[in-house]
């Protein structure tokens, strides 16, 4: 009892529109953050903010969920990591228990629900390639449900740019 | 020049994992962040700034930048569109699909028969599902013009909730 168990309480929907500065904040930082001893200064001064509202704002922006980051986003593959996209068929009637099974691994890195039969689906992310095996037989051990990887065998070139 | 060492010399992966491991959860907000982690790491501002410079470099790092909640900023439709092409041809056509400008990812893995038959994954982000189904409509289009009996079935998988949005957590 006690706890909502409402589904809203599950996503993670932002709590709040990003104004018109939000927005050109974010768009600024799509791109190349600046490796200079003061970059929050230096993304500022091309957009007329000063050091000090550039801080606020990412932090309120990562407060409210308009962000979900902020920083160096890896591709751990090249550091001998490995990334591996991952699907269950989830009974709904067991859906709450399931999302939490798997989202308390920490090498669970996003989890999204789907529209098809494979109604959940996440990114394993681990240390080492044996890592992926070891984290999806974990997820089976707890959830007694059968998980299907879907590793990348090849990336094709995307411009991925979304503007705010 | 002043480094006092470089990446094959000594302790650069050592250092490079830990900075994975300072900055997996964000870049601190402080106004000298790299000095920050120079701090909790032990090490010079300048080896910082030299590491993620040569991450970027390699690859290691893709981009240093806001990830924004898609949903946030009024792209509410997120759809997963897989494909199931013809094996002989499915690297040239990922490369058609990657080059369309709505397409946000666009990878070839390997299908889970007899339930997955879908070999190619397409994301398009749109702000409804109307706009994205229409985006999809488009690249079944340009699929069917340039290779006529390459498809053989796809579908949309849109989500419907972000479950968890933690990104990497390594150990």
């Amino acid at each position: 009892m006690g706890e909502p168990a409402a589904p809203r309480a599950r996503g993670l929907a932002a709590s709040r529109e990003p104004d018109a500065v939000d927005r050109k904040l974010i768009n600024a930082l799509q791109g190349d953050f600046p490796l200079v001893e003061q970059p929050y200064a230096a993304v500022g001064a091309r957009l007329g903010l000063s050091e000090d509202e550039v801080i606020a704002r990412l932090n309120s922006l990562l407060e409210d969920r308009v962000l979900t980051r902020f920083g160096p986003m890896f591709q751990i593959e090249r550091m001998g990591g490995a990334f591996c996209l991952a699907a269950m068929a989830v009974p709904e009637s067991d859906w709450d228990r399931v999302v939490d099974a798997v989202n308390s691994l920490t090498e669970v890195a996003h989890n999204y629900r789907r529209t098809h039969a494979f109604n959940m689906w996440f990114v394993l992310a681990t240390g080492s390639p044996e890592g992926i095996a070891d984290a999806a037989a974990r997820i089976e051990t707890l959830t007694g449900l059968p998980v299907h990887l879907f590793p990348k065998e090849r990336e094709f070139f995307v411009e991925m740019k979304l503007d705010a | 020049m002043s480094r006092p060492r470089t990446n094959a010399e000594a302790g650069g992966d050592e250092l490079d994992r830990r900075l994975v491991l300072a900055t997996q959860g964000g870049l601190p907000l402080v106004p000298r962040p790299y000095a920050a982690l120079a701090n909790q790491l032990g090490c010079t501002e300048a080896e910082v700034r030299e590491r993620l410079a040569a991450m970027l470099a390699s690859g290691a790092i893709r981009r240093i930048g806001a990830v924004p909640n898609h949903y946030a900023i009024g792209y509410t439709a997120n759809g997963m569109s897989v494909w199931d092409i013809d094996d002989a041809l499915v690297d040239e056509i990922g490369e058609h699909v990657g080059a369309l400008g709505f397409i946000t990812h666009c990878y070839r893995r390997p299908r889970q028969l007899p339930d997955w038959p879908y070999n190619l994954f397409a994301m398009v982000h749109a702000g409804s599902r109307e706009a994205a189904l229409a985006r999809v409509d488009e690249v079944a289009a340009l699929i069917h013009s340039r290779f006529p009996h390459a498809c053989r079935a796809h579908d949309v998988l849109f989500s419907t909730a972000i479950l968890k949005k933690t990104g990497l957590r390594l150990l």
